[in-house]
């Protein structure tokens, strides 16, 4: 009962439009509150923003396009449930989500059995679309990521020897610890020592004590920020003072807010620095400054927008929400200009794009390089 | 050797959170019998009422600290006695399974109210106590993890002598040994009781506020882990038994981390629970826990 309310209020908050009988319906699996909540926020302003804009421009075909979130909470078995319900009874047209690619993965083969097209913004795990031809994406994939942050290791960190600390349970992090392997390992690098832990652990000192003993000259974490912050904090606790670094699951306001001091000179990689300077960038960041009471716009929001643009731009080519005709459209996506660069949809229904290295200093997040595929 | 230490140092501060919430489950089993299953919402409880009064104390304070912490064990101190009121007493006569039920009832209750009240986003715990690290040779400890050790070392020392040296503290023990004999000597077992749950919630607090400093990123489910491992030290101690459930705690939190820094790490609650049944095959009243017979 509890759970419907917060559905339902989260939809009521949610939904710009309201419903009517000839409206687009996008339906939008997010992981509003939770652990992952702030990636969740962030997408969904994001999305959010690029159909109140779309639809001040007047929609699609004529037609108004309307959104229908639905929160899973960021607990595992939720997402499936919450695309049934936007398919089944709600009839979207297609789906967009999730950022985390153990989420999407729940969602996908759902969104495929009912031959509806799904756009996850920012799962970046290759396994993701492979679970059918309905399933797209709007960002790069784990073995482009792993690749960038193994050569960023090698060398701008300089760390010959690195500690891999991997969450078991979510498929993000062990598809981006293996791709890491891999070419560090080929470009001369060692890893040194592997260690483990679950989803929601919060105790990370037995893995960083082993670690420490190894001798390393960097960690790599690929994991979500609040495990990241609380690793970083406990390993300065144990007086490691080697560098940090993961992926673009590391971005969010509360790695710096659990991590305090602690995350001073960690990086990661990521989809878009808010601080680059093309028209687009700035733009998008202005629009969503005054949306959303002058929030900076992260990366889960950047591909959040692009996520809803992609989709309505297939829409428009295709003339109608038919399923497969809107599937082929999507898939037919080439050099689309949005806000984290160019996105072209290749045969594996993935997006080819930049990465960026990020750090933390003085508390805030920087830009540190930018890496072309 | 080094790592050995530093792991059993790591351990023994885990291990001490759990001892601190095992004390509550093994205090109400003593009186009454049954398992509160709530008491790890109450942990949670006392970890909110932290986070909002930590805001309004300067930072990294030890007053500041210490203030947070006492309206916190006073604090959930009463929430225990308002649910013993409210929900376990009118259940007092009724079968210990209805109870029982009724305890993971206020669990889900407490969880999914903090969840509508608190908000379900994890939260980040403010530093309330200063932090520094301490080094012991090539061992490195940081304040945190001492000020847990410590505070859970007064607090059991405190409640030893409470539960054997107090008037107060007979009652207790008069009450668990047979409740009818103690009401017929004039002993008010509602207060007993009341009492016996202000106590363990205290401790609940306590612990929930040491756990967010030390991991600080809560939420309103942030109990049900601990808890259920508290649970397993309270009965892996012998359940009753508070000196046991300082034991439990602490072997399990040692387990736990001797097994989560070696190449097993997938399965570091795997093998803490299996020791955990091994320990009870041959010892079914836990380590330090007499067995009883029933009598029928």
């Amino acid at each position: 009962m509890l759970k419907q309310f917060l559905i339902l209020s989260c939809l009521a908050m949610s939904t710009a439009v309201l419903p009517a009988a000839d409206n687009i319906k996008v339906g939008e699996v997010a992981s509003l509150t939770g652990k992952e909540a702030a990636f969740g926020q962030s997408s969904h302003k994001g999305t959010l923003l690029a159909i109140e804009e779309l639809n001040a421009a007047g929609g699609a075909l004529g037609r108004q396009f309307e959104l229908l979130t639905e929160d899973n909470q960021s607990k595992a078995g939720e997402s499936a449930t919450a695309a049934k319900k936007l398919i089944s009874r709600d009839k979207v047209a297609a789906l967009l989500g999730e950022v985390a690619s153990s989420r999407s993965r729940e969602m996908a083969p759902i969104a495929q059995n009912m031959k509806i097209p799904m756009i996850s913004p920012s799962s970046t795990n290759p396994t993701v679309t492979e679970i059918g031809n309905y399933i797209f994406r709007v960002c790069f994939i784990d073995p482009f990521q792993g690749t960038v942050l193994a050569k960023f290791a090698l060398g701008t960190l300089h760390a010959k020897r690195v500690a891999v600390l991997t969450s078991v349970s979510s498929a993000y992090s062990v598809g981006l610890a293996k791709y890491f392997k891999e070419t560090f390992a080929a470009n001369g690098g060692t890893i040194a020592i592997e260690q483990k832990f679950s989803e929601g652990d919060k105790d990370f000192r037995a893995q960083l004590t082993a670690i420490k003993a190894a001798s390393v000259d960097a960690i790599f974490v690929p994991g979500y920020y609040t495990e990241a912050a609380l690793i970083t904090k406990q390993a300065r606790e144990l007086d490691l003072s080697i560098p940090l670094f993961g992926g673009d699951g590391w971005e969010a306001p509360q790695l710096i807010e659990i991590g305090g001091k602690a995350v001073e000179g960690v990086y990661y990689s990521t989809h878009y620095s808010p601080e680059n300077q093309t028209p687009a960038v700035v733009a998008f960041v202005k629009k969503f400054q005054a949306r959303w009471n002058g929030e900076i716009p992260d990366a889960m929001a950047a591909l959040g927008y692009d996520s809803a643009l992609v989709l309505a731009d297939a829409i428009t080519r295709a003339g109608g929400t038919e399923g497969a005709k809107l599937r082929d459209m999507i898939a037919a996506t080439k050099d689309f200009v949005g806000v984290t660069g160019k996105t072209t949809i290749d045969a594996q229904r993935n997006a080819s794009k930049s990465a960026v290295i990020i750090t933390v200093k003085d508390g805030r997040f920087q830009f540190v390089q930018s890496v072309a595929p | 050797m080094t790592e050995f230490l530093q792991q059993l140092l790591n351990g023994l501060s885990l291990g001490a959170i759990y001892a601190l919430i095992a004390l509550g489950y093994t205090m109400v089993y003593g009186v009454l019998r049954f398992i509160n299953f709530a008491h790890s919402d109450v942990f949670m409880v006392g970890a909110f009422i932290g986070y909002y009064l930590g805001h309004h104390v300067p930072e990294s304070t030890v007053w500041g600290g210490l203030l947070v912490l006492t309206a916190a064990m006073i604090g959930c101190a009463l929430l225990g006695m308002l649910i013993e009121r409210l929900v376990y007493r009118p259940l007092r006569s009724a079968p210990t399974l209805n109870v029982l039920i009724t305890a993971i009832g206020v669990s889900l209750l407490l969880e999914y109210t903090g969840q509508l009240v608190f908000g379900a986003a994890p939260r980040t715990f403010p530093p309330i106590f200063p932090s520094a690290n301490f080094h012991l040779g090539p061992l490195t400890i940081s304040s945190n993890q001492l000020l847990v050790i410590s505070v859970t070392l007064i607090l059991l020392f405190a409640l030893r002598f409470i539960v054997m040296r107090t008037k107060i503290g007979t009652a207790m023990r008069a009450v668990s040994l047979n409740p009818r004999a103690a009401s017929l000597v004039g002993i008010n077992n509602d207060f007993v009781i009341s009492f016996t749950f202000a106590l363990g919630s205290a401790m609940a607090a306590a612990g929930g506020i040491l756990y967010a400093l030390n991991y600080p990123s809560i939420d309103p489910l942030m109990g049900v882990m601990p808890g259920l491992k508290a649970f397993v030290a309270a009965i892996l101690g012998g359940i009753g038994n508070i000196p046991g459930a300082a034991l439990g705690g602490l072997l399990l939190g040692t387990v736990e981390t001797f097994v989560g820094g070696s190449e097993w790490s997938t399965y570091k609650d795997a093998i803490a629970f299996a020791i955990l049944i091994v320990i009870l095959l041959f010892r079914p009243a836990g380590l330090l826990g007499k067995f009883t017979v029933e009598k029928v």
